[in-house]
């Protein structure tokens, strides 16, 4: 590999600091098996002086959630010029914004569950129940409801009954000022990330079926080894497989995407694959599904994203 | 599916099962619940300066004078190293244990430096104090709320807690006999008594004095042990120093100390004081987990209780605190909605804040911190779920300016909850119950 100086962004401001954190350690020990020299940065008010100042070959944000998948730290790191891996600012908030993202892929024709989006204001000034009935009587049972914007199952409610869908709305306003509410589609949950190769086609890497031991892959499934279990490639047939696979490279092209992204998808028991999400910067933690997709294929993290770091570097200014 | 064409990765491999831990089944029953806590991930945002921390119970350790300090332990390891360095005692260097017991005598207690066993803090004194004395099952009496490290040690050791509750004066006494004669009732008799008398945390009162005494008879009636946790007892900021229980009832009593709030944290240094049967097993209890306590921390405790002013510095902690406890009660009384109630603590860290009916602190935390200000949830303090409407605040950290700031952004965000209240009646999310807490380092 090469002597590059590469500053990996991980913590920031974010309810997902400490999985940012993580992702961050893991990523910089394996950028450093390669060769590389790995700085870790915490993103703070020094972040503009430090990328002044100690000008690294590039960056790798691995931040989650908020100002590192907004598009917010990609923006002031294009203001200044620095080469960093992953998507461009304004395909960040593409993909950051759930809505935006599924309004997006259903426009062009992408298979994902209905969706509403209800501001705390609308249920405030209309009257709660009669915004829940009209829920329900559009989208039926059960929903699950979601911050529009976050990561890492945070705030998210599945809801099966209606007389739980207050304290589902609650919980998921803790997190923001408005609620997606989603029909919960049943089937074999799966997580398919895509990489770009150094022709710039993005290519779908085997997809990681999730089975949650509690049924609901939430926080503590997803950051707790032993609490789920995954299977890579996911135990899917032909049809399936291709289907995820398309969906997910689907959405990278359509969202304008580079380098890397991860979606996840649910495929149901007719083999249809939804889209639910994708994510820009997609978790490395040890227990994260993108690492584990590398792995399935016998490639290693630090390899990957070394590649990614010398396509940035070789698309710079 | 094909990774053809992409020339960063090899060729697929056989479909794999992927158990992230192969050990799973092999866990202890008492290892249930130790998962992944969205609650406790919040509180790695808390540890960045741009959030005001109401949070963690780190002592103000810039009132230490460091400088003469760093001093003295250059000159300890030069003229003591060789000691300093070396394995010690179980029980703890006999100057040390020695020093304890004066420390102990402002308190009232007169004790014999054979029953004092010094510890890795004195949350290490729990543990062993735990585990001598529990099985699986047994039942353990504490205040309602308790300390959160106290919850979870009965809980690795897999004790059924019992908790009693409080009033502005501490445990209230006809709640202990109604608990003791209800469990009485039941055929089974607790193991022990947990309480913190001076300070409490999380709630910031102090038993009465004439309580104590009700409390140790009752306990002697039952046959219940007490375990008096004093970790506060000398950050009194009404120049008071309440008598230790233990001084009344040597043979029923272990006193748990610390040198954490009085010294430093970092030094890991506390102690029991046993009766002297039940001191011999908790030295074998301490051998089998640690060998010896760490004997250069001794030492430099030893050092600056025998040639620093350590009455002085607790005077100067006692006023630092002082002024905090004032800064928070007042913004307190200016900035929060009506339908707020707290204690208001005569010593120690912490004020515990109850919110309106209705209102749910562990479920708003998350909007806390995108306001950038963090508390305990009052339900880390319950094994049972309770205390979601209330939290604990501390004041020992953050600067009298901070505080105020804090509970500045508290209070909007309590606002907000009071609007969603408006708007979806009383609800509480579904949340996971249990002692969820920042870690020690979490200020």
């Amino acid at each position: 590999m090469t002597d590059r100086t590469v500053a990996v962004l991980a913590g920031g401001l974010s309810h997902e600091r400490d999985v940012s954190l993580r992702s961050g350690r893991r990523l910089s020990s394996a950028l450093r098996d390669v060769g590389l020299h790995v700085e870790e940065w915490d993103v703070d008010a020094t972040l503009i002086d430090r990328l002044t100042h100690r000008r690294p070959d590039a960056v790798v944000v691995a931040l989650h959630g908020g100002a590192g998948e907004n598009g917010a730290v990609q923006s002031v790191l294009e203001m200044l010029r620095v080469p960093y891996v992953g998507a461009d600012p304004r395909a960040c908030r593409r993909a950051w914004d759930k809505p935006t993202a599924k309004d997006e892929l259903a426009r062009a024709g992408v298979s994902t569950p209905d969706w509403i989006v209800l501001p705390h204001a609308t249920f405030r000034d209309l009257g709660p129940q009669d915004v829940l009935d009209a829920l329900v009587d559009r989208l039926g049972l059960p929903l699950i409801f979601k911050p529009p914007q976050g990561g890492s199952a945070l705030g998210v409610h599945v809801v099966r009954d209606a007389s739980e869908l207050p304290a589902a709305i609650v919980g998921c306003l803790a997190y923001g000022d408005s609620v997606l509410a989603e029909r919960f589609v049943e089937g074999v949950e799966v997580a398919v990330a895509v990489l770009e190769g150094s022709d710039g086609e993005p290519q779908a890497l085997p997809a990681v079926e999730i089975e949650a031991a509690s049924g609901f892959y939430d926080y503590a499934a997803r950051y707790t080894a032993g609490l789920a279990t995954f299977h890579a490639p996911a135990r899917l047939d032909a049809a399936a497989t291709a289907a995820v696979a398309e969906l997910a490279v689907n959405a990278h092209r359509l969202l304008g995407l580079r380098d890397v992204s991860r979606t996840d998808a649910v495929v149901s028991p007719d083999r249809v694959a939804h889209f639910l999400e994708v994510n820009v910067e997609p978790g490395l933690t040890e227990t994260s599904l993108l690492p584990m997709a590398i792995e399935s294929t016998g490639a290693d993290l630090g390899t990957v994203y070394a590649t990614l770091i010398e396509r940035a570097v070789a698309r710079a200014w | 599916m094909n990774t053809r064409g992409n020339d960063n990765l090899p060729s697929n491999r056989p479909p794999t099962q992927r158990d992230l831990d192969p050990h799973l089944r092999r866990y202890a029953q008492r290892t249930v619940g130790m998962t992944a806590s969205e609650i406790r991930a919040l509180f790695a945002v808390a540890s960045r300066p741009e959030v005001v921390s109401l949070a963690g119970g780190m002592p103000y350790l810039p009132a230490l004078p460091l400088d003469s300090l760093a001093d003295e332990l250059a000159q300890m390891v030069s003229s003591e190293g060789m000691a300093a360095l070396q394995y010690g005692s179980a029980q703890g260097t006999a100057q040390l244990r020695e020093q304890i017991c004066e420390v102990m005598a402002l308190e009232g207690v007169r004790a014999h430096a054979d029953d004092v066993t010094v510890t890795v803090g004195s949350q290490m004194a729990l543990d062993m104090v735990t585990r001598i004395f529990c099985d699986p099952g047994d039942v353990v009496l504490a205040e309602a709320p308790s300390y959160v490290g106290a919850l979870t040690t009965f809980a690795s050791y897999q004790a059924q807690v019992v908790q009693v509750a409080m009033d502005d004066d501490g445990l209230v006494p006809g709640k202990l006999e109604a608990a003791l004669d209800a469990l009485a009732a039941q055929g089974r008799t607790p193991k022990f008594l947990y309480t913190i008398p001076n300070f409490h945390n999380p709630a910031g009162v102090t038993m009465a004095v004439q309580r104590r005494g009700e409390v140790l008879r009752l306990c002697a009636e039952h046959r219940v042990l007490v375990v008096e946790d004093n970790p506060y007892g000398l950050l009194g900021f009404e120049g008071k120093i309440y008598p230790a229980m233990r001084a009344s009832d040597p043979d029923n009593v272990v006193y748990l100390g610390s040198f954490s709030k009085t010294f430093a944290p970092g030094l890991r240094v506390g102690w029991a004081l046993a009766p002297h049967a039940v001191r011999e097993k908790l030295v074998l209890a301490a051998e089998s987990a640690t060998l010896c306590p760490p004997a250069f921390t001794q030492f430099v405790v030893s050092r600056y209780l025998a040639q620093h002013d350590w009455k002085g510095q607790v005077k100067i902690y006692q006023e630092v605190y002082r002024e905090r406890r004032d800064a928070m009660l007042a913004a307190l009384a200016q900035h929060l909605p009506p339908g707020c109630t707290w204690t208001h603590p005569t010593g120690g860290f912490y004020v515990w804040l109850t919110v309106p009916e209705g209102l749910d602190t562990k479920a708003m935390l998350p909007r806390a911190v995108t306001e950038r200000v963090a508390y305990v949830p009052g339900t880390a303090f319950y094994a049972d779920g309770l205390g979601s409407r209330q939290m604990r605040l501390s004041f020992c950290y953050p600067t009298s300016e901070r505080i105020v700031e804090g509970v500045r952004r508290l209070a909007a965000v309590l606002e907000g909850e009071l609007e969603l209240q408006r708007t979806f009646g009383s609800v509480r999310p579904r949340t996971v119950f249990g002692p969820q807490s920042p870690s020690p380092d979490t200020a």
